[in-house]
């Protein structure tokens, strides 16, 4: 049996709330990469931002960890690491890659039960962490002043990239444009989802504002949090952010 | 506003549900939110009626996993219900008439009923309030059809409206009573299409004001085609149906290419009827 080459899933971003948009990026990339033949997806995490990224309405980190939390709850493979949002203030998303990667490197291979001492068998490869992002993402990559063009290149050289398709995005189109993603090419899959899925966060905070209902667009234990927190409310924008890292937040 | 002067609204929606779909169960939130939202409706319960074996559509697997996916699915919502009065007919039965039968349902069910107004809805627990009232009382109300009797109103995406144009899947005079005698909340996602449709129709333009088009502003296209294609291929579905509903199908390995031929070469129940009672 030849042997795939383990890969962890990394999906960065505001998780402001979490969808079953979400999840899915990590079922049609899992789906993808085993397509391949050359993988094996052995773990998925979502590192929610900080709250230092001032991005409007972000409502504090240790709600949208513990949203992810309760929404992973039914999952056997993706978990949530509260580490980026953790520390004292944003930071690239290499950074966050470069950590998750040398804290697998330190874990002990999975497969196998040696003693710690002994070597680890040739076979067992060690896992690749990979960066997992909608096409949206990608497309960011070209505004200016966004990404360091260093960090690009470190994120699809040294990592890699499974970047899923979204409408009204062209992600060959965006590889193609940019020297550096086109270089590095063979690092970047593109997955596509069969299943048209556009559920937004901006929206579901829009619906929930205006007390609509959300359900079946997030995980019911997501649902339930937001509402006995009072998260998303027409006035709460300012209120989600409960901890005092003293910043004032003009939103 | 007092609540005496809304209308009591019940969903239906008809369909083969085959298999259920977060997408499906968005319909039901999205019409109830849009009709409590107009200020004259208040939606009371929603009802799923999988459509029964008899309609020979290509790829139908027995209603019995049908029912108990969509039962599956409902069981966190404590207002929409599965109703398998349509998939126990012999025969395949058109869609006015599963909804005269809940509209008597509740009319029959009214008759004993007071002045207290139907549940408000608690979480958790479903109540058929409907059956609860039933009883041998022989009260009768002062009038069917006034505010006090529930409407039922079927509820349906875009492509449902528009096979309204498919020759002879539809009898015209079926159509006529659907949006006279009940009326359509029609979720769609480009509602220009569906009011062009609607705009095309001398029939749906005289009732107009009964069919009611609610924006999805999210592109949610999960259809059960593309479930059964994903499953088919090994795909996850995962997030895109309920999870009691994911587990079911992998339990019972409901779909496979042999699932999706049940039914080839065979004519479709109304099409089969329409086609037969042209000629006669």
């Amino acid at each position: 049996m030849k042997s795939r080459i383990p890969v962890v899933l990394l999906a960065c971003g505001s998780f402001n709330p979490i969808t079953n948009m979400h999840l899915r990026l990590f079922e049609v990339a899992r789906d993808h990469l085993h397509q391949t033949g050359m993988y094996q997806v052995t773990q998925g995490i979502i590192s929610p931002v900080n709250d230092d990224y001032g991005k409007k309405d972000l409502v504090a980190s240790h709600h949208r960890v513990a949203m992810a939390q309760l929404a992973l709850q039914t999952s056997d493979w993706i978990r949530v690491d509260p580490w980026e949002s953790e520390q004292p203030q944003w930071m690239e998303t290499v950074t966050v890659l470069r950590h998750h990667h040398s804290q697998l490197l330190r874990s002990p291979p999975p497969m196998e039960g040696p003693d710690p001492g002994q070597a680890p068998s040739a076979p067992t490869a060690a896992p690749q962490l990979k960066l997992l992002c909608g096409a949206d993402v990608l497309r960011t990559f070209q505004t200016p002043n966004l990404w360091k063009d260093a960090h690009i290149q470190e994120i699809v050289e040294k990592f890699g990239l499974v970047c899923v398709s979204r409408v009204g995005h062209d992600p060959k189109g965006y590889v193609l444009d940019s020297p550096i993603l086109r270089k590095y090419q063979h690092n970047i899959h593109l997955a596509r989802e069969p299943v048209q899925n556009e559920i937004s966060a901006t929206y579901v905070r829009r619906a929930l504002s205006q007390g609509q209902s959300v359900k079946y667009l997030l995980p019911d234990p997501v649902i339930a949090y937001i509402r006995d927190h009072g998260l998303y409310t027409k006035d709460s924008s300012w209120q989600g952010t409960g901890t005092a890292r003293g910043k004032g937040k003009a939103s | 506003m007092d609540k005496s002067e809304k209308t009591e609204v019940v969903l239906l929606a008809c369909g083969s549900f085959n298999p259920i779909t977060n997408m499906h169960l968005r319909l039901f939130e999205l019409a109830k939110d849009y009709l409590n939202g107009t200020g004259k409706y208040r939606v009371i319960k929603g009802i799923i009626s999988p459509v029964g074996d008899a309609y020979k559509k290509k790829g139908l697997i027995p209603a019995h996993h049908r029912i108990i996916m969509a039962e599956l699915a409902t069981k966190s919502s404590n207002w929409v219900e599965v109703d398998t009065w349509e998939s126990l007919q012999k025969e395949w039965t058109e869609t006015v008439k599963v909804l005269r039968h809940h509209q008597e349902k509740l009319e029959a069910g009214s008759c004993d009923h007071k002045q207290n107004s139907p549940v408000p809805e608690r979480p958790g627990r479903k109540r058929k309030w409907v059956e609860q009232r039933q009883d041998s009382s022989q009260k009768k109300s002062l009038d069917p059809k006034a505010k006090g009797v529930p409407q039922v109103k079927l509820l349906c995406g875009a492509d449902f409206l528009e096979s309204f144009g498919v020759p002879n899947l539809w009898k015209s005079e079926d159509i006529t009573r659907i949006v006279a005698d009940y009326g359509l909340i029609c979720v769609t996602r480009d509602g220009s299409d569906a009011q062009r449709f609607i705009y095309e129709s001398d029939v749906l333009w005289r009732h107009q004001s009964n069919i009611h088009l609610v924006n999805e502003w999210i592109n949610n296209d999960i259809s059960s085609t593309k479930i059964r294609r994903a499953l088919r291929r090994g795909q996850s579905i995962r997030y895109l149906v309920p999870d009691l509903v994911q587990e079911y199908i992998e339990k019972h390995d409901l779909y496979s290419s042999e699932s999706e031929d049940r039914n080839v070469g065979v004519v479709l129940a109304p099409l089969q009827r329409n086609a037969a009672q042209a000629k006669s």
